[in-house]
């Protein structure tokens, strides 16, 4: 893994931008660029990525972007691969930044079809799980029982494991990262350079103003998704799965910390413990944990 | 140039290779299919050098085109009817990001019921997005008209896209001679496309579509509306180059035919057009003073050139193959209010015929022109706008 000293001291997401406080998708963003470093054209459809990038005519950002439509980032990079191609540009990555809404959602077809057709370029998902450039609706990466705007009393259904549905696309590299280990996200980036053809990262990134948690708490409640067992960190080269080594002692059940210490410091959760402990709502979002670690290692290893 | 026989289909493929098009993204529909299949073919043949993406959707078409002329490629697609209609979202985005793609929408009814033959709906239904909009008759016009509209839409005073409308089966699908020019003609005409406002690249990183706020918005939207107005005059130059280069000339924004002294003239969009000339004509032989104005280009809509037609005539019989539901007849409509602040106001008679491909055929519209004549003569408008060929 890539030293903090190795790490370029160029900085591609620049100060002033409108991000909020705590903004887990600047430390993502921040990291990826610097293993990028600059030679991209950056893709966001609507998403907060959208909103906090600054308003013109500035930029919060020292890359190309290209603003584009909720449902049509993954079409619009492959227009934008194209002209690369036929101006015989054959280095510059394509990056789409675009939120679980965009990618989950209402994006899902353009995806698919950028997908199937092989485009040479970089997906990344960054999942805070809701809609909260709109201000915290459901999404289908919201988890089950947590509250948004549009589940006032929690979500009923787990989220679509959209994994899984991208892996049955085939991508050259496919991985999985978390803000709180920017190391390993800086890594993946880097690694992803290395491949043609497409690509895809899901990064898991919480949201103090969606998920209600203090904004010094979000490296803290990343680590607690992967050590609770509900976040895994996993990367694919083609068939070739590796658990990452952030989860791996995780896979044991018995060595999760328990989900408790994730939910609580959520207050997207609090109704679950209000005025006692929901054992039962509790234990389902235990049973999708383990349900989601058994389809992973059961379809990849 | 070289006279080749083919549909209007086949021949707009063969103008995305005139033009020297880099990036055509497209998905089939009827009647438009053709075009991306020859588009595949000739791109599979390695004479189309530019790249095909083979998208999933005409909403994913439109966007691969803006990725692609974000990034300064010239860009293509071709779609109907509820192609168009799920572009909707890419068409008023193209607009507003000054973006020079073409589109040929092959004019045809939209769902339900099925239908697969022209009505201007779908067309008609994007008048507001700021797309430049061209209606052509003939295969000859199609083809040239998509290479001149490049040259439109990439001028650095318009900056607007364009659509070209042609109708559906009629055609489409039907072959016809056409003057075939090699990308190497057209070379003269037409340099490569380079960006003059703004593009994606590493080298010189800059934002496009970030948040604008109030104090800005209204700066963007008239410089689109100004954009759109200089394609008329924009245009003029453009076919003055290209008949003095190739020889070809259509007409204008308004393509007239014996309209200099004429009581009643004529108007519609599209291939009707080209049929009303022979109406024209029979009409002459019969004593009447009708003359034919072929509706090019509706967006700008050519206002100064409909006004001087005005001033000379008694009565306008305008057509339209399409209706705006609960106001009749968009182009009537849109020459009704051109005509408003005029001293000399013409009567202005609305019909609208010919849906779903019924035919429109001479005597047909030998019977709209005769109605005017009528309607003159009684000094009575009558209706607000006449459904032409309804049955009871």
């Amino acid at each position: 893994m890539v030293t903090t000293k190795e790490i370029p001291l160029k900085e591609y997401v620049l100060k002033g931008n409108a991000a909020c406080a705590g903004c887990q998708d600047m430390v993502a963003l921040r990291h990826a660029h610097k293993a990028l470093e600059g030679d991209v054209i950056q893709v966001v459809p609507a998403c907060c990525t959208s909103v906090v990038q600054s308003l013109w005519p500035k930029s919060g950002l020292a890359v190309p972007i290209l603003n584009t439509a909720f449902m049509a980032s993954a079409a619009t990079a492959s227009g934008v691969k194209a002209a690369l191609k036929a101006k015989g540009n054959d280095h510059t990555m394509v990056m789409v930044w675009a939120g679980d809404g965009g990618t989950f959602d209402i994006g899902l077809q353009a995806l698919s079809g950028a997908l199937e057709r092989r485009t040479d370029f970089l997906y990344i998902c960054y999942n805070n799980q809701v809609y909260s450039n709109t201000g915290t609706q459901r999404s289908s990466a919201t988890p089950l029982h947590a509250q948004t705007t549009t589940t006032w009393f929690g979500k009923t259904e787990p989220e679509k494991m959209l994994d899984m549905i991208i892996a049955a696309h085939e991508p050259v590299y496919q991985f999985t990262a978390n803000t709180s280990y920017p190391r390993d996200l800086f890594d993946k980036f880097k690694k992803a350079q290395e491949f043609e053809g497409p690509k895809f990262g899901h990064i898991f990134l919480p949201c103090p103003q969606a998920w209600n948690y203090p904004v010094e708490k979000g490296v803290e409640i990343g680590k607690l998704g992967v050590e609770t067992g509900y976040w895994i960190q996993w990367e694919r080269v083609g068939d070739e799965f590796t658990l990452g080594k952030h989860s791996k002692r995780f896979q044991d059940p018995e060595k999760r910390k328990p989900i408790d210490e994730f939910l609580k410091m959520q207050g997207r959760f609090s109704h679950l413990y209000r005025p006692k402990r929901n054992d039962k709502k509790i234990r389902e979002i235990e049973d999708f944990i383990q349900h989601r670690w058994d389809m992973l290692i059961r379809t990849f290893t | 140039m070289k006279t080749e026989l083919m549909s209007a289909n086949y021949a707009a493929s063969r103008a995305v290779v005139s033009a020297r098009v880099e990036v055509v993204a497209a998905y089939p529909i009827t009647p438009a299919t053709t075009v991306p299949e020859q588009i595949a073919l000739l791109n599979e043949q390695g004479i189309y050098k530019g790249q095909f993406i083979r998208v999933e959707s005409e909403h994913s078409a439109m966007f691969a085109c803006i990725g692609a002329s974000s990034t300064g490629a010239r860009a293509f697609t071709a779609t109907s009817s509820n192609g168009l209609l799920l572009m909707d979202e890419g068409l008023h985005w193209a607009a507003a990001a000054r973006l020079p793609i073409v589109l040929n929408n092959v004019n045809r009814s939209v769902s339900p019921s099925w239908n697969i033959h022209v009505t201007h709906d779908d067309s008609y239904s994007k008048r507001d997005t700021g797309w430049i909009q061209f209606y052509v008759a003939s295969v000859d016009e199609l083809y040239h008209t998509i290479i001149q509209s490049f040259k439109l839409a990439e001028d650095e005073r318009v900056l607007m896209p364009v659509m070209v409308n042609s109708d559906g089966f009629v055609l489409s699908h039907t072959v016809s001679p056409y003057d075939h020019l090699e990308p190497e003609e057209v070379d003269k005409f037409l340099p490569p496309y380079t960006p003059p406002h703004w593009v994606m690249d590493p080298e010189n990183p800059v934002s496009h579509g970030n948040i604008v706020f109030p104090e800005h918005y209204s700066e963007f939207r008239n410089m689109m509306h100004e954009g759109t107005k200089n394609a008329l005059p924009v245009y003029t130059e453009i076919e003055k180059e290209y008949k003095k280069l190739f020889g070809k000339y259509f007409g204008g924004p308004i393509d007239c035919y014996k309209c200099d002294d004429a009581d009643v003239v004529f108007t519609s969009q599209g291939s009707m057009g080209a049929e009303a000339k022979d109406a024209i004509d029979e009409l002459r032989e019969e004593g009447y003073k009708a003359g034919n104005a072929r509706m090019r280009m509706i967006r700008p809509f050519p206002v100064d050139k409909i006004r001087e037609l005005g001033s000379k005539v008694k009565a306008f019989a305008s057509f339209d193959r399409g209706v705006s539901y609960g106001f009749g007849g968009p182009v009537a409509n849109d020459i009704r209010s051109t005509m408003y602040h005029m001293k000399h106001r013409p009567m202005i008679k609305s019909y609208i015929g010919g849906l779903g491909g019924r035919d429109m055929a001479i005597p047909d519209i030998k019977a709209v022109i005769l109605d005017t004549f009528k309607a003159v003569e009684s000094g009575e408008l009558g209706p607000e706008e006449t459904w032409n060929d309804l049955k009871d």
